[in-house]
């Protein structure tokens, strides 16, 4: 237990035996079995993981999930600011359950996301309905795809944003106000500045989150290859054919940009800390 | 005097339209709002009940009577009454050691609670058949002594520990380091024991936090899908969770019983929010009240 030293004596007893004991079962449960993807792959030769890596029906399929991904980051991202700044500025009845409501997706399984989704974009579903006639298709569609990776990214953009919001001070505006500005030039030149860190932070968040995501997407998506597919679908597929190898070199690739997603967010964190403590 | 009153009405009302928007882009903003929020959370969230219910109530109670349902309902349950408490333990353990110790590779180590965050749940059932399965590490040996983890139970539970691994952590790690320890050195120079400090000291002022971890973790565990579904094998009645079993019913378009069964996990998501506000809430209060006391 040599490795494990507290930078100063503490009177505090359990050092060892916490520190142990999550460190235990963080590497049995998390490190030991995420390193089997990596070992698996070392065994491929590189031809063979470039070919299951970047074959036609799996270089359409990152496209697919980084676009739709994209795109509802981005929808969220614009709508995930206003719905902060709503809830944080204005009063309006019911207020509370709307705030409460926004987490619903973090809470609902995904599962059920996805056949609700369906259910209401379907050619005779509530919405489905009213696109028809518009010639716009939901269902079976990347437009699909981008709606279920919407909903399930939605509360981090709002919940990134909205305690900066609630944080800033009125001193602020008042003095934008006072020099001349614009309500206009009051948002955009002294109220978004300090919500770029915050508003950036989420964006990741939707982003990362919407890359793995499956549960939602499977049952609106119908998963055409090289149209509707999206990566960790196609993981399943190779895993369903026993394609072991194939299935594992998608899923280093998919964990290797989720990685540097997850550490490009913490230096985003840091950023933002640093911002709203000068 | 009368003159005095009115600049500062005036300044006020300067302020206001300075810092308050004009009605009418107060409606129009709330409005565009609402109305995202309305398609995308509460018309779905409607559409689970009232497909549900497009039968009526029999047919709705009749497909939570069907002896599938029934094992699905007692699996998911019992993988959450065995991953959530391990996972407490973790969460209480790992927010203990990164709140009250000073170490090296600290944050390397919050970094890689929130690892599972990051990775998609497919990946985190393939890690366990990598490990477990056939072809895996183990999977000779584990057939070689008729041992089944991979599509049976043992596999279900690791893949869902997996995913909802980092919940009780992430709530206690900024709670316990907000609250710092000046109330346990108390304790202990008072006499009390490690165990005793934890149980009559620093579990009074984390256990909101910790019973929306807890909640949180369960919700995760009991409607996880894709981890859940790369490990289970699907077998009817015997590793069917709740969540599996609203797939195989809507496969099939027996969609009253798929969006019945699908109503339960809504319900459990909705009571996870109304806990979780209502702690929140229950936290605030707290919290407030204890910065007040220095000043008092």
């Amino acid at each position: 237990m040599s490795i494990f030293f507290t930078k100063e004596q503490s009177p505090i007893p359990g050092f060892r035996l916490t520190l142990g004991y999550a460190v235990l079962y963080l590497s049995l449960i998390v490190l030991i079995p995420l390193s089997a993807t990596f070992l698996k792959t070392a065994t491929m030769s590189w031809p063979a993981f470039v070919h299951a890596v970047a074959s036609p029906r799996v270089l359409a399929s990152y496209r697919l999930t980084f676009g739709a991904s994209l795109f509802a980051a981005l929808i969220n991202a614009v709508f995930g600011t206003l719905i902060a700044w709503v809830l944080a500025r204005y009063r309006f009845p019911f207020r509370k359950i709307v705030d409460a409501a926004v987490d619903l997706p973090f809470a609902l399984p995904t599962a059920v996301a996805g056949i609700a989704l369906s259910a209401i974009y379907a050619p005779n579903g509530w919405i489905g309905r009213w696109l028809q006639p518009l010639g716009i298709k939901a269902v079976y569609t990347p437009l699909g795809v981008v709606i279920a990776l919407t909903f399930i990214s939605l509360p981090f953009v709002v919940r990134t944003v909205q305690p900066v919001l609630e944080d800033l001070e009125p001193e602020l505006e008042e003095a934008a106000a006072s020099l001349g500005a614009n309500r206009w030039h009051t948002f955009v030149r002294v109220l978004l500045p300090p919500l770029y860190p915050a508003l950036l932070t989420g964006f990741a968040l939707a982003f990362a989150r919407a890359l793995g995501e499956y549960g939602s997407v499977v049952f609106i998506s119908g998963n055409m290859p090289m149209r509707t597919e999206i990566t960790p679908l196609l993981i399943i597929t190779k895993l369903e054919q026993y394609d072991y190898t194939g299935a594992t070199a998608i899923a280093v690739v998919m964990l290797v940009i989720s990685f540097s997603l997850l550490l490009l967010i913490n230096l985003l964190q840091k950023w933002s800390l640093s911002k709203t403590r000068a | 005097m009368a003159g005095s009153i009115s600049r500062l009405t005036q300044s006020s009302g300067l302020a206001r339209r300075a810092t308050h928007d004009p009605v009418w882009v107060q409606w129009t903003l709330t409005a565009v709002a609402l109305v995202f929020l309305g398609l995308f959370l509460f018309i779905p969230l409607a559409a689970v009940f009232s497909e549900a219910l497009r039968r009526g109530f029999g047919p709705y109670f009749a497909s939570f009577r069907n002896p599938d349902a029934i094992s699905a309902i007692r699996l998911t349950l019992t993988v959450a009454l065995i991953s959530v408490p391990l996972n407490l333990v973790f969460g209480v353990a790992a927010s203990w050691a990164i709140a009250k110790f000073n170490f090296w590779g600290k944050s390397l180590l919050i970094t890689l609670i929130d690892l599972p965050f990051a990775v998609s749940p497919v990946i985190s059932g393939l890690i366990f058949v990598l490990i477990f399965g056939m072809q895996g590490w183990f999977g000779p040996w584990l057939s070689a002594h008729h041992l089944q983890i991979i599509f049976a139970v043992p596999g279900i539970v690791l893949a869902t520990i997996f995913v909802s691994f980092p919940f009780v952590a992430r709530e206690l790690i900024p709670l316990m380091q907000a609250q710092g320890n000046e109330e346990e050195y108390a304790a202990l120079t008072l006499g009390a024991t490690g165990w005793q400090t934890f149980r009559y000291v620093t579990l009074p002022n984390i256990k909101w936090g910790l019973f929306y971890g807890v909640i949180l973790c369960n919700a995760r565990a009991m409607g996880e899908f894709g981890a859940v579904s790369v490990v289970s094998g699907h077998i009817r009645g015997r590793t069917n969770t709740i969540p599996l079993h609203v797939e195989i019913l809507y496969n099939e378009y027996n969609f009253v019983a798929a969006f019945a069964v699908a109503s339960l996990l809504s319900f459990l998501a909705l009571i996870t929010l109304a806990l979780k506000s209502f702690v929140e809430a229950k936290g605030r209060s707290s919290r407030s009240s204890s910065f007040e006391t220095p000043n008092a």
